[in-house]
């Protein structure tokens, strides 16, 4: 038996799970009812992992992320399918504030690991999702000639390669790759966790090929959540579309049934995510006076309202103007420019969050905005704003672009899709479900 | 620019330094002394007292109105515009800060904008400190502004003499000219950037990077001559092998960079042409700000290597600027003029251990990586302090 099938479903053969069956429930309860730890200030919130769409795209964006983006080092597709499989059960149990396998970090057979690492051992789930992605070299390799895995007939057309923005500075080792796992949660330990157990149960399929942690939620997803700070100090995601928008989420985020071939019909339901690395010239900026910050932004610092008037969520005015007939928001605004009505009325779903990586070699804060949007076709939702942004944006600079992909998600699974063992939780089976399952059934 | 726009920077650059001593949240005994507030509707405009101590007066100016409005402090002819704040929004509260001498002034609103606003008198009593400046500051600023536009004019009759020099050279042919030319002639654009890039178009067609272009888009400029003269290997380039310039392509490119060099010997030669004092200041913050973001990572000449000569230039820009402004400077803040003196002194030595405009200097990819950060932290040190010039200036 390969270590590979030990990690995934292979405890579950056999006897042994008839044995313990009792325990495994037993430890499922008790980690999902645990206080949570002090200072952690983690509600212990669960959101559904089956279901339309995949959980972590309109879910109330978590405080924390992990997103860890991965090499699929297999050429065998079963193979493939395999690692899909135990991801999907694995992903499902930890949501649910369940061990990543049925024994959990301290139980099982003694000679051998335990099948959760452990570190989240008494944390409540923390809202904890994991949401998965395909980026383009999944389906047509890097000299985009190769058919890696029988899938490049299915390669949706809205999975372009994303074009050179101006003023980009993109590091290759921090870009792209096969698969996507973002983990979103309230408490850092949960979504590491998650990752880490995720990795584990890849080794000799896939191995991680660049990682992002972030903190600090830049943009709300839900107009119950207020509105929080990125690192310029300056409310963030006023204007993001929001899940109770349900109209414009089925506009703007979901793939619609028309817009797939039978090819692609897979994405039906699903959504693409850009993610972006965002460094910001934290040092500049903070040299830079009140009036310009506010000028480049298009809103005041203080209360986040339009410089037009009003307070945070009042609609951005362009026509008003001041002195000498100029507009109170500058043409050169994020705001002006980010706007609807200057991007053929297009809206994103942003979940970006910040992210501080020690310093750079100069003594510079390594740190900025972890863009993450999710729009239904990047062709019409981002290349062309982001062309916008990038050429014209005052904001442009204190910015830098320093990573960047883009990864097709496909739809969530169905209620109830799941296959259980005895003991009532997910467990991996040749027959079990994944996420992205329709993709390999053409 | 008009001076009344001036006048309102000063007011909004100087709320950085004083956050630091009045707490809106939490007023400390006495800073709370100075601070009014004032609503400005329709038809009010309503400011919490009438009389207030000399020295520093915070108005905190709240838009209560459905029209865009500003405020103003009038002196006792109701027309002298002490200060005023602005294009302010419906819902919108500004700070304008200013310090007072004591006397009789006029508060007023202006909602939409218009007419000559809703006027109250405003008394100003002697508390007994020291405001405003002493000396001739206003003449000082026009001396320094006057010298800073003959600076400017200097370096663009520098700039277009090297820029032809160096079109010939490499229209002909002659590379190793070009290439020698190169660095020394950009060092006349480095060193006045902040007032190219005030005429719009110019700096992106002069001196846009490779990396800073969209996909389709038409480079021009230095820097893709540059990339010509030092044409990379195909693993720096992409992958790809580069292409030199054929002689028409050449000849075409170089037509252009001395056209556009023109257009702006022409327009800083305009009688019209101006720089204010406090332009003057942001130019030389945005010099460094320059330096910190392009320079020091090696980013703005990445084929010829010759950054340390932009870094140089960038740097007596901000030495220039600041020099002009420097008497002014020392009357209004002796501890910056001393910090600034020494920062700028500290970063010419740096600089000087790798050469000089004169006599040349190495590559960027020569420098460690402890060499660079030494920089860094040089650039860092100067920027800090001369990001406050502005509002001394324009305070003063």
């Amino acid at each position: 038996m390969s270590r590979r099938a030990l990690l995934g479903g292979g405890l579950l053969g056999g006897a042994a799970l008839g044995a313990v069956a009792g325990g495994v429930a037993g430890y499922g309860a008790g980690r999902a009812a645990a206080t949570p730890a002090p200072g952690t200030g983690a509600a212990a919130t669960t959101y559904p992992f089956t279901g339309a769409h995949q959980a972590g795209i309109v879910t109330p964006a978590q405080d924390r992320l992990y997103l860890a983006a991965f090499d699929v080092t297999t050429t065998d597709r079963a193979e493939l399918v395999a690692l899909l499989q135990r991801w999907t059960t694995i992903a499902a149990r930890l949501t649910q504030g369940l061990s990543a396998g049925p024994y959990g970090p301290a139980s099982g057979p003694y000679d051998a690991p335990p099948d959760d690492t452990g570190e989240a051992a008494d944390l409540p789930a923390a809202g904890l999702t994991i949401t998965f992605g395909f980026g383009r070299s999944l389906f047509v390799g890097a000299d985009a000639g190769t058919d890696r895995f029988g899938l490049a007939a299915h390669l949706p057309d809205a999975l372009v390669e994303l074009p050179h923005f101006p003023g980009d500075r993109l590091d290759p080792a921090r870009s792209d790759g096969d698969l996507v796992v973002q983990a979103c949660a309230d408490d850092p330990q949960v979504a590491v966790h998650a990752i880490r157990n995720l990795s584990r149960a890849a080794f000799g399929a896939a191995t991680i090929r660049w990682t992002q942690l972030g903190y600090g939620r830049t943009s709300s997803t839900s107009s119950a959540q207020a509105t929080p700070r990125n690192l310029f100090g300056f409310k963030d995601g006023t204007a993001n579309l929001k899940s109770e928008e349900e109209s414009d989420v089925e506009a703007h985020v979901w793939v619609p049934a028309s817009a797939t071939t039978p090819a692609t019909a897979w994405m039906t339901g699903g959504s693409y995510l850009v993610a972006r690395r965002i460094r910001m010239t934290i040092e500049t900026w903070d040299r830079t006076s009140l009036r310009e910050q506010e000028a480049v932004v298009g809103r005041t610092k203080g209360e986040g309202a339009p410089l037009s008037g009003g307070t945070e969520f009042t609609e951005p005015d362009f026509a008003v103007t001041g002195r000498e007939g100029r507009p109170l928001i500058p043409v050169d605004s994020h705001v002006f420019l980010a706007h609807p009505t200057q991007n053929a009325g297009v809206r994103m779903l942003r979940r970006g969050y910040n992210f501080t990586d020690g310093n750079d070699s100069l003594g510079r804060l390594d740190a900025g905005l972890f863009f993450l949007a999710f729009v239904t076709d990047p062709r019409t939702h981002y290349i062309p704003m982001q062309n916008r942004l990038s050429r014209d944006d005052g904001l442009m600079e204190y910015l830098q672009h320093t990573a960047s992909g883009l990864y097709a998600v496909p739809p969530g699974l169905p209620d109830g899709s799941l296959v259980t063992g005895s003991d009532g939780t997910p467990v991996t089976t040749a027959s079990s479900p994944f996420v992205g399952q329709d993709l390999f059934a053409g | 620019m008009s001076r009344t726009t001036v006048g309102a920077l000063a007011l909004a650059a100087l709320v950085l330094p004083l956050a630091a001593c009045v707490d809106n949240d939490a007023p400390e005994a006495g800073a709370s002394a100075g601070a009014l507030t004032v609503s400005s509707t329709a038809d009010a405009c309503e400011v919490s007292a009438a009389t207030a101590p000399s020295g520093t007066l915070t108005f905190q100016v709240t838009n209560d109105g459905s029209d865009v409005t500003e405020f103003y402090l009038l002196g006792d002819d109701g027309l002298r515009v002490v200060s005023e704040v602005e294009n302010i929004g419906p819902g919108i509260t500004r700070d304008l800060v200013v310090q007072v001498r004591p006397g009789t002034y006029y508060t007023a609103c202006k909602p939409g904008m218009v007419g000559d606003g809703i006027r109250s008198e405003f008394t100003v009593t002697d508390s007994g400190a020291q405001v405003g400046p002493t000396g001739d500051v206003a003449a000082q600023l026009a001396d320094a502004e006057a010298q800073y536009v003959a600076y400017v004019k200097d370096q663009v009759g520098a700039l277009i003499a090297g820029t032809q020099e160096f079109a010939a050279a490499y229209t002909a042919g002659d590379d190793d000219t070009a290439r020698a030319l190169y660095a020394a002639t950009r060092v006349h654009w480095e060193r006045v950037e902040p007032v190219a890039e005030s005429f719009g178009d110019l700096d992106p067609l002069t001196d846009a990077r490779e990396a800073d272009l969209e996909e389709g888009q038409v480079w021009s400029g230095w820097h893709y001559l540059e990339k010509d003269l030092w044409p990379p290997a195909p693993a720096d380039n992409g992958g790809v092998t580069y292409v030199p310039l054929t002689p028409e392509e050449r000849a075409s490119a170089a037509e252009d960079l001395v056209g556009w060099t023109q257009d702006l010997v022409d327009q800083v030669n305009d009688p019209d042409f101006t720089f204010e004092a406090f332009q003057i200041a942001n130019g030389a913050k945005e010099l460094l700000d320059e330096v910190a973001t392009g320079k020091v990572t090696g980013e703005e000449e990445i084929w010829s290597h010759t950054d340390l000569w932009d870094f140089q230039a960038n740097v007596d820009g901000a030495r220039v600027a600041y020099e002009v402004l420097a008497d002014v400077v020392e009357e209004e803040d002796p501890d910056l003029a001393a910090a600034l003196t020494e920062q700028l002194a500290a970063l010419d030595g740096l600089l000087a251990q790798y050469g000089s405009v004169d006599t040349g200097f190495v590559g960027y990819d020569t420098l460690t990586d402890q060499q660079v950060k030494e920089l860094a932290t040089g650039v860092d040190a100067l920027s800090e302090p001369l990001s406050r010039l502005t509002a001394v200036v324009t305070g003063a």
